[in-house]
């Protein structure tokens, strides 16, 4: 025991008492389907946050596209799991091992790229494309009649109870992986625009995402989508296990990540892009991983939310909410860990829990009037958010902890 | 130190491939998808080109009223560097207050007021003209409002809160107007300040049209003679092409040349006649786009404000040393940007009929894609943008894909920051080492 430091002990137990509190409220019924609902509500939105703190707060990329990972995550693994209670496996390889095969091309692609000097990113964007759609086409066409009847079969020997949930983790994992995939694909070009450039761009791909899960069943091969009118029979999955679970482990990397070698290169890339790149920290690389990285997060999250309302629809992902984990995060303090956490849970529960429930009937929009002005006395009083860059000790590292974001710099200082 | 992300020396080197052969296929395949838009087109034309125009004027409107909401973020976003999500809701309420100066007010029929049985043109013009006026009075008020209360305290903040307080008095204004004693959070019909007519082929008399293309020539003809004596070493010459009144000549000759051409002389192709038609919302929406903006092209060029803007839009410290009083410009500038989009909101309503709480969003977003496209910053750069935004928007809605035109005109934006990550017109950012 002697290896493990008093913070770290200090969080798990933490967790441990916060994980068997709110399970224990549940499982007596104290807390009834409403509020267990705002809580994993809360739970995935945290997870969406803490994905955009990775892109924005951490490596400095002014985002605004997690909305649209987070509905490529959910319908992803949404559409995994549709057909695999009503008995087909497909969509489960494709999703699963048609990324798996993906992943593996680009990996084959990036040695084959560093073969050859002076690729333009566009040319690079190309062939990953091109490789994306080989890809998918030939677990199509390959792998489901190869695997699907294989995998059917190991899953129905095992007990339902075993096999349930690991229907549900791959499902996550797959809706992960697709909206990584979106992400590298879409970052690779756009990264390399500038801040401002890049913030527009990326909520121009949340408008696109939202437009095409309105044509799921026209223009896209996904009938079960049932585009508009909104996709019904996803089964209930999700539980308070799953939810805390997987935001512990989220929280966990990104923590690891953050005090690794590669985590201080992300960093670096932030405080000064110019000065990284100087000292041999290949930047290109360094906004890649964590915008792709947070892009996953924000698809397991999706998987989250859809195996708990058991109903998507694409106004759910307009680019409208895309703000809201922008406002969280910066609403808990850029580049805070902890902030995030706390004020998505705050942030959900305040605005869909108390203050629908306790606003006089027919005053529930004015909700959306008290909001903005909360919003607009925070940014006044106190713009650098509520936590400002403080750490539970346990995510703390010195290099986090001892400088300002650079976001939070004045632009300039008034003569 | 292993990682990643550091480039770490290698003992023996790979041969390595001149990665030339790879971007030219990759350009190649760009290529050949630009290829396969441009026959999608062409075959559009083709088929029917009578369908084809009309649609690339229905464009033309929607690019006029995003030219005027676009000039509002790129002057906003060149002065302050703030993409400022408010504007949007600006031009809402510029509608909402015509809406109400019409159908409360009566405020189009004014003149009547003054002479009981005035004729029809009489009351129509000037009253239009009011309501304009008015709205762009209200919406550019409440913009300087917005600039004192939400984003001047946070001048010397991050950034990201004044980004954040734009979202947030966004979303104020919204569900404030969403309120049941505000504007209520349905649609509503709004009743045109003017009758529309509808002019097809013949039915414009040709003296209008000939005059409209005597205005383009001789606008061309004192251009072109400006820009030869410039070259002979004539100075003052370039000022004087700068003009607004040869810009306007220009721009309304232009256009409207082209525009009345099109729809009122009775064009046909082997036995087919072209079937087009303009109406008096389109020429309502394009005069006053063009005036309004030759007038901003004149504000920013010619007096000691746009002098004053431009100096604070290049270097905010300088200027304050320069004995610019900073604060008052950016006020002038939200005042123009906000009446700007407050015109913008009158001829949006006028051209869809509609007024709605949440009606901002989506045209101010276009809008500001468009600024985007044209190059943040640059008022030329808005305008083109706009063109190109608006028929970009009605040309993959008609011979592309209806339910894709947002995701189409939103892949433009991407494709053009990747081709020109400055935008059209932007210049390259002053690099800070």
């Amino acid at each position: 025991m002697a290896k493990f430091k008093k913070p770290s002990v200090y969080f798990v137990a933490g967790s441990l008492l916060i994980f068997l509190v709110i399970q224990g409220l549940i499982s007596t019924g104290t807390l009834n389907d409403y509020w267990k609902g705002i809580i994993f509500w809360g739970g995935a939105i945290t997870i969406v946050t803490l994905g955009l703190n990775l892109i924005y707060g951490f490596n400095g990329q002014f985002s605004l596209g997690q909305y649209g990972f987070y509905g490529i995550g959910a319908y992803g693994s949404a559409y995994v799991t549709y057909h695999w209670v009503r008995g087909d496996p497909a969509a489960m390889v494709v999703a699963l091992f048609g990324s798996l095969l993906v992943i593996g091309l680009y990996a084959a692609l990036a040695w084959g790229l560093r073969r050859f000097y002076g690729v333009t990113v566009k040319a690079r964007f190309t062939f990953y494309l091109i490789i994306t759609i080989l890809g998918f086409w030939a677990s199509v066409v390959v792998l489901v009649p190869l695997l699907g009847p294989m995998m059917w079969g190991f899953f129905a020997a095992l007990p339902e109870a075993v096999a349930q949930p690991l229907v549900f983790f791959l499902a996550l994992i797959s809706g992960g992986m697709l909206a990584g995939i979106t992400s590298f694909l879409f970052g690779l070009p756009v990264l390399e625009l500038g801040s401002d450039y890049f913030g527009i761009a990326t909520l121009g791909f949340t408008i696109i995402v939202k437009v095409l899960l309105d044509n799921t069943d026209t223009i896209l091969p996904f009938p079960a989508m049932k585009g508009a009118r909104g996709m019904l029979g996803i089964p209930r999955w999700t539980t308070w296990a799953w939810v805390f679970g997987t935001l512990f482990v989220v929280i966990v990397i990104m923590r690891n990540l953050l005090h690794s070698s590669v985590g201080r290169a992300i960093v670096s890339v932030r405080e000064d892009e110019r000065a990284a790149e100087l000292v041999g920290i290949d930047v290109a690389n360094a906004k890649i991983l964590a915008f792709v990285l947070g892009s996953v997060f924000a698809g397991v999250a999706g998987g989250l939310r859809a195996h708990d309302i058991t109903f998507l629809h694409p106004q759910s992902f307009h680019f409208i909410q895309s703000f809201n984990p922008l406002i969280i995060v910066v609403f808990g303090g850029l580049g805070s860990i902890t902030g995030t956490v706390f004020t998505g849970f705050l942030w959900i529960v305040l605005l869909e829990g108390v203050l629908r429930l306790f606003l006089p009937s027919g005053y529930e929009t004015w909700r959306f009037v008290i909001y903005p002005l909360i919003l607009l006395m925070m940014m006044l009083l106190r713009p650098e958010g509520l936590f400002g860059t403080y750490e539970l000790p346990f995510l703390r590292a010195a290099h986090v902890a001892k400088r300002q974001a650079i976001a939070q710099k004045p632009e300039e200082v008034p003569v | 130190m292993t990682n990643a992300l550091v480039t770490r020396k290698r003992g023996k080197r790979p041969a390595r491939f001149d990665g030339l052969i790879l971007n030219r296929i990759s350009l190649t395949i760009f290529g050949a998808c630009g290829l396969m838009l441009l026959y999608v087109l062409a075959n559009g034309f083709y088929r029917n080109p009578g369908v084809f125009i009309q649609q690339v004027l229905n464009g033309l409107q929607l690019g006029f009223i995003y030219a005027l909401i676009a000039l509002g973020y790129t002057m906003i976003y060149g002065i302050v560097k703030l993409i400022n999500f408010a504007h949007g809701d600006v031009f809402m309420v510029g509608a909402f207050s015509s809406f109400y100066a019409i159908s409360m007010l009566d405020l189009h029929r004014w003149p009547e007021w003054v002479w009981a049985d005035a004729p029809p043109a009489l009351v129509t013009l000037p009253g239009t003209v009011t309501v304009i006026l008015l709205s762009m009075l209200i919406s550019g008020a409440l913009a300087v409002v917005i600039e004192r209360f939400a984003y001047r305290p946070l001048r010397n903040k991050p950034r990201i809160a004044a980004l954040i307080t734009a979202i947030g008095v966004s979303f104020f204004m919204e569900y404030f107007g969403a309120l049941p004693f505000v504007y209520t959070n349905n649609y509503q019909t709004y009743d045109r300040p003017f009758e529309v007519t509808v002019f097809s082929a013949g039915q414009i008399p040709i003296w209008v049209i000939v005059s409209f293309w005597v205005l383009l020539g001789v606008s061309v003809g004192i251009f072109l003679w400006l820009s030869w004596r410039w070259k002979c070493g004539d100075v003052a010459a370039l000022a004087w092409r700068r003009h607004p009144l040869l810009q306007f000549g220009l721009l309304f000759g232009g256009f409207m040349a082209v525009v009345l051409t099109l729809t009122g002389v009775p064009l046909r192709i082997g036995d087919r006649f072209w079937e087009l038609s303009v109406s008096s919302v389109m020429l309502v929406i394009m005069g006053s786009s063009i005036v309004l903006q030759v007038l901003l092209q004149y504000i920013v060029a010619h007096t000691r404000l746009g002098m004053a803007m431009r100096a604070a839009a290049y270097d905010k410290q300088a200027a304050r040393l320069m004995g610019i009083n900073v604060d008052m410009v950016i006020s002038a500038t939200f005042a123009i940007g906000g009446g700007l989009a407050g015109a913008a909101g009158v001829l949006f309503a006028t051209a869809f009929r509609q007024v709605y709480y949440l009606m901002g969003i989506t045209p101010g977003l276009k809008a500001f894609v468009a600024a985007v496209v044209g190059g943040i910053g640059s008022i030329p750069g808005a305008f083109v943008g706009s063109l190109i935004m608006g028929q970009t928007e009605v040309l993959a809605a008609g011979f592309i894909s209806t339910p894709m035109r947002d995701a189409i005109a939103f892949s433009l934006l991407i494709i053009v920051l990747l081709l020109w990550p400055q935008g059209i017109y932007g210049e390259p950012p002053a690099d800070k080492v």
